[in-house]
């Protein structure tokens, strides 16, 4: 009767899959370069400038993708299954897919709280921290305060830094490589950012209006003033009584610069800009956004060349 | 017209205060004096106070993030001294192999430090808690398998959290109009060797898609034909036991998860354990392969076999199984640039069920159903989605006798936190009433609501 060997199928079934488990585990990768995964392109960006040709960076989202809304595809555990490290953003900007994968991706070392789970949120200075009483009233807030704090060369500087100490304790043997690669940063970011300043500095002040709240630690770090939002709350799509505040707003206070991100339709900024007679400036908030944009320095360099542009173009 | 002088009095209070400021140099009175000195002394005393507070305040900031602390232009200025950074908050682990009293792990405490937020720090170690209230309204034309006209189909609370460094634990509690019901609830360990993931507790058994998926996450108001008539229903194979699940080698490009579940043999109308070793067991083979960026097909291969209630009455009730095997695919697409605006699903997935009973003349027998669904939607822009769903199931305990339908389904996103659903359903349905097929036509909507932080679903 098949009821009498059904325990014992069972027992043979979990043996055999043992046994197949047993017989396939992945070949320690423990000698070879530090496997970093990072939540974004960003932070892919920062940790190879660290790491060199020590470490192998791969990022899970891509550049042009919206942050907020990436699929937790199991491709993605392939490679988080034998990641060290997994760098993430924080800030519950990841929610929506990132503890999944986690879970599922069956490695320990990148768990919550295990020496390979590095968020970056902590070494970078944070802003919108909501004080008082958070609802959902004000859209998808983050209570934590804004995850979009990468795009200030000074928190990309201080994630550096982080991560140059986070490969160094994880290869002590490569330590002096990281402190020097992450020195040749510094000094270039340095660099550049004065350069920066530099193009920025004419257009102190500038107000301008970004499509979703991802430019706060830019426009600080550049001077800039956002003014309004074509979302009416973060999250939430535009709706037709916040359009017409908007484009009211931005004819008394004569702004005339819409920031969009790649991922959102350019409808709606288009149709304020007809109004306002001002321009819609599709700027990259992430490396890879665009082709061309390789590293973090290529990431200011396109996004305040476009800036200057339109600034000039909308005196 | 007291309280009104009163008030007036009390508002003109101020205001002369304001206007007629003591003139600095008086000093006439010496009572005036002793009390200027008082004051003074006062001042100094809170001067002092403050400049204590502001050095703890600082010393506190210092310790927790010192990497934050605003307005500190680090390009322009000094490079960070490597001591003014955290040192390191996720220390490696101990290299010995006593982990016993790991107590909070340093990340998370550093992390709290560093956030602060709003909540008080009571609260930081409470699980994530949601509820998702589930209304559905019908209207129409059913006599087979009539739905109520109004109902808060279910209010389901979910709470996540990480348990300890080995493990995170998921529970979602599900309150309906007949009671309440342990929806899941299990530990998964994340941290075993050899790539295992083990989830123990009540849980929806890894059957194919539409079994594992909550009623908020569907993408219909009911579930299938084929889940009704062949999988347990809504519930479907839902029950306490072990899952154990694995990465399996695979082809280049491909990705293939292996998972076997033992479980107690008790899934509403599917499978019932007469005896305790009556264990029911599933088995789960799932490949998946990214085509390009945006699309990608996912297929399965389920297994599931346990005990039915159809020999309740005779003397050897357990010799009466049900084994069930389905087949799913999955077609998904989603530009990346666009995810929030255009994505496209297709879906389908078959299901056999060999069922063994007695038939009318009392004889021993097995029924073998066949069932399915095929599923498609597209996603218009961010707030509309409009899909379709066609059906066709044999009953287990009849395989004769094939109910078909088909649904149209709109659905409507205010924001991602609700969601307002309609579906035309028709159905082509034997009424064992009247033995006979009746057509069902029916106007479904629903209204689903999301509180509180509700974990991600597994892709």
């Amino acid at each position: 009767m098949p009821r009498k060997t059904l325990l014992a199928r069972f027992t043979a079934a979990v043996a055999t899959f043992t046994l197949l488990a047993s017989l396939c585990i992945s070949p320690a990768a423990a000698a070879g370069k530090l496997q970093v995964m990072t939540a974004t392109t960003d932070l892919a960006a920062l940790a190879q400038e660290i790491g060199g040709d020590r470490v192998d960076v791969e990022s899970v989202a891509k550049g042009y993708q919206d942050p907020h809304f990436v699929e937790a595809k199991p491709s993605f555990l392939l490679k988080l299954r034998r990641a060290d490290l997994l760098i993430v953003v924080g800030l519950e900007l990841e929610i929506g897919w990132l503890p999944p994968l986690i879970t599922q991706s069956t490695n320990p070392k990148i768990q919550v709280g295990a020496p390979g789970y590095f968020d970056a949120s902590r070494f970078a200075k944070i802003l919108e921290i909501p004080t008082g009483a958070v609802t959902r009233a004000e859209g998808d807030v983050h209570p934590q305060g804004n995850p979009h704090y990468w795009l200030d060369p000074e928190n990309g500087l201080r994630i550096a830094k982080g991560i140059a100490d986070k490969f160094s304790e994880m290869r002590p043997a490569d330590a002096a490589y990281f402190a020097e690669r992450y020195s040749a940063f510094e000094q270039r970011l340095k660099q550049a950012d004065q350069q920066w300043q530099a193009q920025m500095k004419p257009y102190a002040g500038r107000k301008i209006v970004t499509y979703h709240r991802s430019w706060p630690n830019f426009a600080e770090h550049f001077g800039l003033n956002v003014v309004g939002y074509v979302e009416p709350r973060p999250g939430i799509p535009p709706s037709p009584q916040h359009t017409v505040e908007l484009i009211g707003q931005m004819k008394r206070d004569n702004v005339k610069v819409i920031v969009v991100e790649p991922y959102f339709d350019l409808k709606t900024p288009n149709s304020i800009a007809r109004e306002t007679g001002g321009t819609v400036l599709v700027l990259m908030p992430s490396v890879g956004g665009e082709k061309e944009i390789t590293d973090y320095f290529k990431l200011f360099e396109y996004d305040i060349a476009k800036l200057k542009q339109a600034f000039d173009a909308t005196k | 017209m007291k309280r009104l002088l009163l008030l007036l009095a009390l508002a003109s209070f101020p205001l002369e205060a304001q206007q007629s400021p003591p003139p600095p140099t008086a000093r006439a009175h010496p009572d005036d004096d002793s009390r200027l000195r008082l004051l003074e002394e006062q001042v100094r005393v809170l001067t002092d106070e403050v400049a204590h507070l502001r050095s703890q305040m600082q010393s506190l900031q210092q310790t927790n993030a010192p990497g934050t602390t605003p307005g500190q232009v680090l390009l322009a200025s000094s490079r960070i001294e490597p001591s003014s950074l955290p040192a390191s908050p996720e220390a490696p682990a101990p290299a010995s192999g006593n982990v016993s009293p790991a107590g909070p792990p340093p990340a998370q405490v550093a992390q709290t430090q560093t956030y602060g937020g709003a909540s008080s720090n009571a609260k930081l170690l409470n699980p994530d808690i949601s509820l998702i209230g589930d209304f559905i309204g019908a209207a129409g034309h059913n006599d087979v398998s009539p739905s109520r006209s109004l109902e808060m189909h279910e209010s389901e609370v979910g709470m996540q959290a990480i348990i300890d460094p080995y493990a995170r634990a998921d529970a979602f509690l599900s309150f309906g109009e007949e009671g309440v019901n342990v929806e899941e609830a299990y530990i998964t360990f994340t941290s075993l060797p050899a790539g295992l993931l083990l989830k123990v507790g009540k849980m929806r058994a890894e059957f194919g898609k539409v079994n594992t998926i909550h009623n908020h996450a569907l993408q219909y108001i009911d579930r299938p034909l084929a889940t009704n008539n062949l999988v347990g229903g809504e519930d479907g194979i839902d029950d306490a036991g072990i899952s154990l699940t694995r990465f399996l080698p695979a082809p280049k490009g491909w990705f293939a998860e292996g998972t076997a579940q033992v479980f107690r043999g008790d899934s509403d109308d599917v499978f019932t354990a007469n005896r305790r070793q009556d264990l029911s067991v599933v088995g789960h083979l799932r490949a998946y392969r990214d085509l390009n960026e945006s699309t990608n097909l996912d297929l399965g291969f389920s297994y599931a076999r346990g005990h039915n209630n159809a020999g309740l009455l005779t003397s050897d009730p357990s010799a009466f199984l049900t084994n069930l095997y389905a087949a799913d695919a999955t077609l998904r697409w989603k530009p990346l640039r666009r995810a929030i605006y255009n994505s496209f699903l297709f879906r389908t997935e078959f299901f056999w069920s060999a069922r063994d009973q007695l038939s009318a003349l009392n004889a021993f027998e097995t029924q073998h159903a066949f069932g399915m669904y095929a599923h498609s939607e597209y996603r218009l822009n961010r707030r509309w989605t409009i899909g379709g769903r066609f059906d066709r199931s044999g009953r287990a305990d009849n395989a004769a006798l094939t109910d078909t339908g088909f649904s149209g389904i709109l659905t409507y996103w205010p924001s991602e936190f609700s969601q307002i659903r309609g579906q035309y359903r028709y159905g082509h349905l034997f009424d064992t009433a009247t033995s006979r097929y009746d057509n069902a036509n029916e106007f479904l909507f629903q209204f689903l609501f999301v509180m509180g932080a509700h974990g991600a679903h597994p892709f």
